[in-house]
């Protein structure tokens, strides 16, 4: 019972930061209908950042924090102005394999700088994050996933909520034709959905690295869960997003911790085909009526 | 004149063309209504002004739109919508998912970070219904509700030169009197030059100013909005209320021929 | 009786649609070609080193799974990420049946190409109610499951041991030679391409195509788009499958080590390099990319070697990766069309010089 409990809140604190990162990956398909297959590079991006930033700069944790936000954002923000923005109006089929092959690149510059061996964060999370709670034993990194999880989807909550560019983003998401024709700068919408998208995927490469380390394998085929989560919550529901985040990381850690840990990485796929056969739109998508 | 537009042509993906050579001027602080069939170019013209037709791949080709002394054929919609112009869409294009007061602050895109609150108020004064819904998912108002709320959300941005895409359509006709009861007052009230497209030519004619009547992308006929009204081919044609036996004998089809060339 | 000789008209003069269907719209084309062929089984194996053939059987191989690659994606419009994996089913598929039932090369490796038709037929079925994007994420999940299993299913795929096959031979020739390879693989591509053109052009071609320029309209036209996007989809595999029937053979031992994620993406670049929708740019690709992974080694042996820059020449997979990404991404921002356009862009500006307009 007890390593039920354990598993069950591990699971969340991980399926957390899951459907934190793929928040990102769904803004920018809800604004721009593109199907970013480089999320998982813009993830290890953001960790390997903060890793510089700490251990080669030796900056003070929270600056190095702060400034890989930053440095993600300019990242994501840039990447559209050179790459995508050249292909708006192209057929789908080229923006996606545009990103594909982004992903490569980016792999390979990762590589070609940090090599692709194990690296670790230096530990500076305090010891007094640890939650006890009878026998069920918290570790500061899952109790840090949670409160981060917690603020970031409270505060993108609120910017969607309540902003006037959140207004604007999620109208351009709704109807482009008629946001454009109020003076919605579009453009700057796709180029904000795709800063916003690297900011949150650094963040979750962050905690991440945190919990298993930080490789450049590892970290880019954990962000490519993103497809099980999206596919899990519907595409186009930044809400599903974070509920299909937390299911993914409790079968995550559920399959873990019973079954076998190899099996854990692979199954989020198997649920993904199943579920595309079963309920191809996701608990929470939208059918869209489409016409031609 | 507020808007000066000389002899353009539009082509579609640089194939269809859509407007051959049309010509309109647009007086500050007035209402110019634009008449004709479906087809005939009304809502390609408007596109043009607002610079909308990019997005769908067409191009002013040839000639020249003038607004205020400069020149903004295919200029962008994000430049256009910043010098006060512009467009409602036909077929009322709420943002579904967006409640009435967001879908209102969309409109204020043009002038980001300024305050809006007096705007609101403004907005709300012309179409109280909104005020009761001002929470409520546009997705979920009826066709009256929305086209206020199309509307409202282009006062939003301050508009000069405000084009009106068929407000009417779909409506009953007390909630269409209604509107362009509305027009009217956002005319007389802020001043706003207002171009109006629709294909209720009665009511049209009844608030506009003055007039013009398009046919296969170009313009057949302008006047005063009194003058179109009493014109006799307008009457037929657009008013429905021709002399009667004009058109019930097969001997006057050659009048209707006539006239159809002419016009 | 002698045939007049049809050149290369000065416009366009099809006066019937079989004109428009025809696969060489002219005699020279067609005269060119065959003297190519010819070239290529006969004097080619003969002149070429031992390491020139493992390079143009490398190439071969990689045609033959490209050109299946370019039927889905060119010709019909959907994405595969998965075709990597596909590969190798294909291989293991063939070495299963090499060792466990002794089947001999040439049933082997048909066999290997039939049984990854039908894998790919799985992975292909979530298209049944959705668009094209849905299919690239299913695939990329067949990607990673396949990739788990051929590592984990060890009582069939040895784990990471992998299976090492017996020499190929057919009928009764050995073909454990590069150059007796080479024309298994060169024939084999002949055929595959020959398939591939004349399907392009039949019934069937017409409805991939379709089915990717508007599917709701290609639907509306009682095109029955399931069923061929799903035959679409188990053709491509099996050309992928018999590809990686072919590599298993050549590379007489096999792991589950290349048919990775990496590798599907290789693939998605050698049709776009090469060009999507045209069967001939997927053989450009395949050549382009087979040669640029030579020339990054031999670079790397380069670096290394003059000890200039020893750390650059670690390791050849990051710069591997930051080509391959950086080639799709220019293609796609400056010539979409890949090197089939290039090619014919050069060949009628030829045609039409000194005076061009």
């Amino acid at each position: 019972m007890d390593f039920f409990l354990q598993l069950l809140v591990n699971g969340i604190c991980i399926g957390l930061i899951y459907g934190i990162s793929a928040m990102g990956f769904v803004m920018i398909f809800k604004a721009s209908s593109v199907i970013n297959f480089a999320h998982g590079e813009l993830l290890a991006i953001g960790a390997f950042l903060f890793l510089t930033l700490v251990t080669w700069a030796e900056l003070p944790v929270y600056a190095a924090f702060l400034l890989t936000l930053v440095g993600s954002f300019a990242l994501g923000f840039i990447v559209e102005r050179l790459f995508l923005r050249p292909l708006i109006g192209e057929p789908l089929i080229e923006v996606i394999m545009l990103t594909v092959g982004l992903a490569s690149m980016f792999k390979g510059i990762m590589l070609f700088i940090w090599g692709g061996n194990l690296h670790t964060f230096p530990d500076f999370l305090p010891e007094t994050l640890t939650l006890q709670w009878g026998t069920i034993h918290v570790p500061p990194v899952y109790v840090a996933a949670l409160i981060i999880g917690l603020l970031f989807l409270t505060l993108f909550g609120l910017f969607f909520k309540y902003s006037s560019q959140g207004i604007f983003m999620r109208s351009v998401a709704d109807n482009q034709s008629a946001a454009l024709s109020l003076g919605v700068h579009v453009k700057r919408v796709f180029a904000l959905s795709w800063g916003i998208a690297a900011l949150v995927a650094a963040m979750s490469g962050i905690v991440l690295g945190i919990m298993n380390g930080i490789n450049v394998h590892e970290l880019s085929s954990i962000g490519l869960k993103v497809f099980p989560v999206v596919i899990l919550g519907g595409l186009d529901s930044i809400g599903g997003a974070v509920i299909g985040g937390i299911l993914i990381g409790l079968l995550e850690t559920f399959t873990g911790g019973y079954l076998s840990t190899s099996l854990k990485d692979v199954l989020p796929y198997i649920v993904l085909v199943v579920i595309l056969l079963v309920k191809p739109y996701g608990l929470f998508g939208l059918v869209e009526i489409e016409r031609v | 004149m507020l808007l000066e537009i000389n002899n353009i042509s539009i082509v579609y993906a640089d194939v269809i063309q859509v407007l051959k050579g049309v010509s309109l001027n647009v007086e500050t602080h007035k209402i110019v209504s634009l008449l004709g069939s479906n087809g005939a170019g009304k809502t390609t013209t408007l596109k043009a002004i607002s610079g909308l037709l990019k997005p769908e791949n067409g191009k002013v080709t040839d000639g020249s739109i003038v607004y205020e002394g400069n020149r903004i054929d295919n200029l962008s919609p994000e430049e256009i919508t910043r010098k006060g112009i512009i467009q409602v869409l036909e077929g009322r294009q709420p943002f579904k998912y967006l409640t009435i007061e967001e879908n209102l602050r969309v409109g204020t895109a043009t002038r980001w970070g300024k305050p809006y609150r007096k705007d609101l108020e403004m907005v709300y004064d012309y179409f109280p219904a909104l005020l009761s819904r001002r929470k409520s998912l546009a997705g979920y108002c009826s066709g009256g509700e929305l086209q206020m709320l199309v509307m409202g959300r282009a006062l939003m941005a301050h508009p000069r030169l405000l084009l009106l895409d068929e407000p009417s359509l779909g409506l009953a006709p007390l909630v269409v009197r209604e509107i362009f009861k509305i027009i009217r007052r956002i005319n007389e009230e802020q001043g706003t030059t207002i171009v109006l497209v629709e294909q209720n030519s009665t009511m049209a004619l009844q608030i506009a100013h003055y007039g013009y009547v398009m046919e296969n992308g170009k313009i057949v006929m302008e006047g005063t909005a009194e003058d179109l009204r009493k014109n006799p081919d307008i009457k037929e044609f657009y008013l429905g209320k021709g002399s009667a036996d004009a058109l019930k004998s097969y001997q006057n089809v050659k009048s209707y021929r006539r006239r159809k060339r002419w016009l | 009786m002698m045939k007049k000789l049809k050149l290369h008209p000065c416009g366009n003069f099809k006066e019937r649609y079989e004109d428009e269907l025809h696969v060489f719209s002219t005699d020279f084309g067609k005269l060119s070609s065959m003297i190519g062929l010819l070239l290529l089984f006969s004097l080619v194996p003969y002149v070429g080193g031992s390491y020139v053939l493992y390079i143009l059987n490398m190439m071969g191989i990689a045609a033959i799974a490209a050109v299946g690659l370019n039927l889905l994606v060119g010709y019909t419009g959907q994405i595969s990420l998965g075709h990597g994996a596909f590969l190798g089913v294909g291989a293991y598929a063939a070495a299963v049946f090499a060792t466990r039932f002794s089947a001999p090369f040439w049933m082997a490796v048909p066999a290997a190409g039939l049984i990854t038709a039908f894998v790919g037929l799985i992975f292909g079925l979530p298209s049944l109610r959705l668009k094209g994007l849905y299919l690239t994420i299913s695939t990329l999940a067949g990607q990673f499951i396949i990739e788990y299993l051929l590592v984990h299913w060890e009582n069939v795929t040895g784990g990471t041991m992998g299976i090492t096959l017996p020499a190929a031979s057919i009928f009764g020739i050995d073909l454990a030679e590069d150059r007796s390879f080479f024309f298994v693989i060169y024939m084999s591509l002949a055929g595959l391409v020959w398939v591939a053109v004349n399907l392009t052009r039949t019934k069937y071609g017409r409805a991939f195509v379709a089915i990717r320029d508007n599917d709701r309209a290609a639907e509306g036209m009682g095109i029955p788009i399931f069923r061929y996007k799903l035959l679409s989809f188990a053709i491509s595999s099996c050309y992928a499958g018999l590809a990686g029937g072919l590599w298993a053979y050549y590379m007489v031992s096999i792991t589950s080590e290349p048919f990775n994620l990496l590798l599907s993406v290789e693939y998605i670049a050698m049709i776009i390099i090469g060009g999507l929708g045209s069967i001939a740019g997927s053989i450009y690709g395949a050549v382009f990319i087979t040669l640029l992974n030579e020339g990054l080694r031999w670079g790397t042996d380069f670096l290394m070697n003059t000890s200039l820059f020893p750390e650059i020449g670690l390791t050849i997979a990051p710069i591997r990766e930051f080509v391959f990404g950086l080639a799709i991404v220019l293609f796609i921002l400056f010539e979409p069309k890949g090197l089939a356009e290039v090619w014919r862009i050069i060949r009628s500006s030829f045609k039409l010089w000194p005076f061009s307009y």
